[in-house]
C-alpha cells in the first residue's frame, strides 16, 4: 500500500477524509454538550436541496453558489421549523425532524428531475460523496509532494477543507473560554456580559460551514456521523473539556484512516473482489468506536 | 407649580437618590410568560451591606425578578440599576449564583475548572492562566470547605457540594453584590451552615447579599431584610418591619391555591 500507487490514488482521499472528519468533530463536541446534536444532523440534510437549487440556477458546482444555496436552505429550514412548531402545535424536536427529512427528500426529487449528468451530483453522491474519485493524477510518488507542478493538480477540495478545518480550530482556541462557560451555564455567562446568543449562533454557523465544505467531498453520511460519534465517544474517555476535544480529533482521524483502509482492502481480505464505499465504512467505523468507548471508556456511566 | 407637583418631584428625587446609593434598585419590573404575569410592576430598593431574603410562594416570581434584573430574561417593562448605573456598566461588581438544577452537572469539567470560570472577566479571551489564578481558585474553594475536591469531576459531587462550588465561583469574581437563587435548596445541614457562614463573612466585609429563599423559619436568623413577593410586591423592609403575619398571610394565605396552580415556571 505504501508503494508508488499510494500517493496518487490513496493519499489525497485519505487526507480529505481526515480533514472532513476533524472539521465536523470539532464543533460537534459543543453541539453534543448543548444537546443540539440534532442541529448537525439537520444542517447536513438541509444542505442538499440548497446545493441542488444553487446548481439549477448557476449550472456549476463551484464553492460560492453552493455555500449561498446551503445558507438559504438553512434559513428556509429554520422558518419551517418555527412555523410547524407554532401552527402545528408539535414539539420542537419533532418539528425539526419533519423539516429536515422533508427538505432532504425534496432535494432528492429535484436532483432526479434535473440534468446533472455533466457533474458529480446525484443521490449516491449526496449520501456518500465521491471520496474515492478525489485522486491526484499529477503525482508519480512521494517526490511529487515537492514538485510545484504536481501540487497544482491537487483536488481543490483538499485546500477548501484544510482552510475550513484550520479556521474552525483557530476559532475554537480563541473563543474557548466564552464557548465553554456559555455551554455549561448560560445564565451565569449572561451575567458576565458574554453575548450568549451570538456564541450559540456562531457555533451553528461554524457547524454549517464544516458541513457544507465536507458534504461536497464526503457526502452527508460522514458529516452526520462525525458531528456526533467522535465527540460522544470522547466524552466517555475523559472528564475534562480540553481533553475531550483532543480525544474527539483522535477518534475522527482513527475513523477516517481505518475506515478508508477497511473500505479499500477489507473486502479483498475477506475474499471479495470489490471495494466498498469509503464514506460508508468511515461512518460505520466511527459508530464502532463509539460502541467500544461505551463498553470500555474510563468515564462511562 | 402646585404643592402637589412639588411633592411629586420631591418624592421622585428621593427615590432617585435612594436608587443611586443602592446596590440593586428595581423600578416597575414586569415580566410575562405566555401572557401570564410572572412579576408585575415591582419596585424594590436593596440596602448596601445587608443580607436580604426574597421570599414568596411557588410561582411568585422570585427567581424571575432576579433574572429580569440581570438581563437573563427580558422584561416587558421596568428597569434595574446596580450601584446607580445600568447593568452593562456594573457587571464587574456583581456575582450571580444560579439555581443548582439549572445546569447539567455531567458536563466534562472538574471542580477547579468551574471555579476558574469566575475569573473570566479578569482573564479575558486569551489571558494566561497563571499560578496566581490557580492560588485564587484554591483560596475560594477553601472558603467553602471544598479545597480537597479541586480535581473531582463535578458530576461526582453531592448536591450540597455542587452548591458550594457555585458559591466558590462567585467568590472568585470578587464582587460587591452577591445574588443567589435558592442557595439552600436541597442541600445538607453542613452545607447550609457553611454557606450561611460565608455569606455572613461577605456581609462583614461590607458586601451586599440578596438571596431567593424558601425556608421561612430561618429568615429572621439568616437575614436582615426581606422582600415578600407574590407576582406583585407584598412588603419590603427590615425583618422586624416587613416579615409580619399580615404580609405573609397576604403573600401565602388566601392566594396559595392560585399561586400553586399558576403556570409560572420559577426556573426555565
Amino acid at each position: 500500500m505504501i508503494g508508488a500507487d499510494f500517493v496518487p490514488f490513496a493519499l489525497t482521499p485519505l487526507l480529505i477524509g481526515c480533514l472532513a472528519s476533524v472539521a465536523c468533530a470539532l464543533p460537534g463536541n459543543f453541539l453534543v454538550l448543548r444537546r443540539q446534536a440534532l442541529i448537525g444532523d439537520a444542517i447536513s440534510h438541509v444542505v442538499l436541496p440548497g446545493i441542488v437549487v444553487a446548481f439549477l440556477i448557476t449550472g456549476t458546482i463551484s464553492t460560492w453558489p453552493m455555500l449561498i444555496g446551503s445558507a438559504g436552505a438553512a434559513l428556509v429550514a429554520v422558518a419551517m421549523i418555527e412555523g410547524i412548531r407554532r401552527f402545528g402545535r408539535i414539539e420542537p424536536g419533532a418539528a425539526m425532524g419533519v423539516t429536515f427529512t422533508a427538505l432532504f427528500a425534496a432535494g432528492v426529487l429535484l436532483l432526479e428531475q434535473s440534468d446533472t449528468s455533466g457533474v458529480h451530483l446525484d443521490v449516491e453522491h449526496a449520501l456518500f460523496g465521491n471520496l474515492e474519485s478525489l485522486i491526484w493524477l499529477d503525482a508519480i510518488g512521494w517526490s511529487s509532494l515537492a514538485d510545484p507542478q504536481a501540487l497544482a493538480g491537487l483536488p481543490p477540495e483538499i485546500f477548501r477543507l484544510a482552510i475550513v478545518t484550520a479556521l474552525i480550530g483557530l476559532g475554537l482556541m480563541v473563543f474557548w473560554r466564552p464557548l465553554a462557560i456559555s455551554t455549561f451555564d448560560e445564565g451565569f455567562a449572561e451575567t458576565l456580559g458574554l453575548p450568549v446568543r451570538a456564541i450559540g449562533l456562531g457555533l451553528v454557523i461554524a457547524s454549517a460551514i464544516a458541513a457544507v465544505a465536507a458534504f461536497d467531498a464526503v457526502g452527508s453520511i460522514i458529516v452526520i456521523a462525525m458531528f456526533i460519534c467522535p465527540p460522544a465517544a470522547a466524552r466517555l474517555m475523559t472528564n475534562r473539556l480540553g481533553a475531550q476535544v483532543l480525544w474527539s480529533v483522535a477518534f475522527a482521524l482513527a475513523s477516517a484512516i481505518s475506515g478508508f483502509v477497511l473500505a479499500a482492502y477489507g473486502p479483498l481480505w475477506l475474499g471479495a473482489q470489490n471495494a466498498v464505499s469509503a464514506a460508508g465504512m468511515i461512518g460505520t467505523v466511527s459508530g464502532v468506536f463509539l460502541a467500544l468507548a461505551a463498553l470500555f471508556g474510563p468515564t462511562r456511566r | 407649580m402646585t404643592p402637589a407637583h412639588l411633592l411629586e418631584i420631591e418624592t421622585q428625587a428621593k427615590a432617585e437618590a435612594a436608587a443611586a446609593d443602592s446596590p440593586l434598585a428595581i423600578r416597575g419590573m414586569t415580566v410575562f410568560y405566555d401572557q401570564k404575569p410572572a412579576v408585575f410592576s415591582v419596585d424594590a430598593t436593596f440596602q448596601p451591606g445587608r443580607m436580604t431574603a426574597i421570599i414568596g410562594p411557588n410561582g411568585a416570581g422570585k427567581s424571575t425578578l432576579l433574572k429580569a434584573a440581570l438581563g437573563i430574561v427580558t422584561p416587558l417593562a421596568g428597569k434595574a440599576t446596580i450601584f446607580g448605573a445600568p447593568l452593562s456598566e456594573r457587571r464587574d461588581r456583581l456575582a450571580y449564583v444560579p439555581q443548582r438544577a439549572s445546569v447539567d452537572w455531567d458536563f466534562p469539567a472538574r471542580v477547579a475548572d468551574v471555579v476558574a470560570m469566575g475569573l473570566y472577566p479578569k482573564l479575558g479571551l486569551l489571558g494566561r492562566f497563571t499560578g496566581a489564578h490557580r492560588a485564587k481558585v484554591k483560596h475560594c474553594l477553601a472558603r467553602v470547605g471544598m479545597e480537597d475536591f479541586a480535581h473531582r469531576q463535578i458530576g461526582q459531587l453531592s448536591g450540597g457540594q455542587q452548591q458550594r462550588v457555585f458559591l466558590a465561583r462567585a467568590l472568585a469574581q470578587e464582587a460587591d453584590l452577591y445574588l443567589l437563587d435558592e442557595p439552600f435548596a436541597g442541600v445538607d445541614a453542613a452545607t447550609e451552615r457553611a454557606i450561611i457562614d460565608v455569606l455572613k463573612e461577605l456581609k462583614s466585609e461590607g458586601k451586599t447579599v440578596i438571596a431567593v429563599h424558601h425556608d421561612l423559619s430561618t429568615v429572621p436568623e439568616y437575614f436582615d431584610d426581606v422582600l415578600i413577593l407574590n407576582v406583585r410586591k407584598v412588603s419590603e423592609g427590615s425583618v422586624a418591619e416587613a416579615f409580619t403575619h399580615e404580609a405573609l398571610d397576604a403573600a401565602y394565605g388566601g392566594r396559595l391555591d392560585l399561586a400553586g396552580t399558576a403556570a409560572l415556571p420559577v426556573s426555565a
